[in-house]
């Protein structure tokens, strides 16, 4: 068996069906923290399924995409955090 | 031959851990818990997924690539992290029903979000402290 056959035909289904959980905890969590713990989580398989896909079709640049993802999640991450908080102290 | 026995090994590991790391986000009863599954689970099998990546390109710059992206990896999802646990504590997310023992309960000031060592500094809740059970200095 081939690595990219075992990348392609293992690894990738895994990811997706904990990309499927995390969506149903996306679309389900009762509140707004679960919410943004899914979307991290969605983005860091969103970084596993590119290094996997880079090893399937043997295509190094998608290293570069994965590097990008990382960037966007954290910063995406960081805001949410602060737009709660922030949400918070000005309730009071 | 090596390397791709390797790489293929850090690609089972990889998924695997993040397919746990998915159940436990599904499964566990509360934000804090959630949090702890999932970024454990997921730093654990994004690092090896990459490094599975870098092992099987086998060139200097994609191996230095990936591995800076792990180590960005592993250096901010702690951080975020927290800084959703923190902001979930302050919403008033509940706790899970069974919990015992929450540490943070008095020390954090409402209003300025700052956590202090001391239990509480407001003078009621100080004699609430000051209880019989004081030692008298």
């Amino acid at each position: 068996m081939n690595l990219s056959m075992l990348a392609l035909f293992i690894s990738l289904p895994l990811l997706v069906g904990a990309m499927l959980l995390a969506f149903y905890r996306l679309l389900r969590g009762p509140s707004l923290p679960d919410r943004v713990v899914a979307l991290d989580f969605l983005s860091l398989i969103g970084i596993s399924v590119t290094a996997v896909y880079a090893i399937a079709t043997n295509v190094s640049l998608m290293l570069d995409v994965a590097l990008v993802i990382a960037l966007l999640s954290f910063l995406g991450t960081v805001a949410f955090a602060y737009y709660i908080e922030r949400s918070t102290l000005r309730d009071q | 031959m090596i390397s791709e026995l390797l790489s293929a090994l850090l690609l089972i590991i990889g998924s695997v851990f993040i397919l746990i790391a998915a159940v436990g986000l599904v499964r566990m009863p509360d934000v804090f818990m959630r949090m702890s599954a999932s970024a454990k689970g997921a730093t654990l099998g994004v690092g090896a997924t990459l490094l599975a990546a870098a092992v099987f390109f086998g060139e200097l710059t994609v191996a230095a690539q990936a591995v800076a992206t792990v180590v960005f990896v592993m250096l901010t999802t702690p951080v975020a992290t927290h800084m959703i646990a923190r902001a979930a504590y302050f919403n008033g997310t509940p706790l899970w029903a069974n919990t015992l023992v929450d540490q943070l309960c008095d020390r954090y000031d409402r209003r300025t979000h700052r956590l202090q060592s001391r239990r509480c500094d407001s003078p009621e809740e100080s004699q609430a402290v000051t209880g019989p059970e004081t030692p008298v200095p």
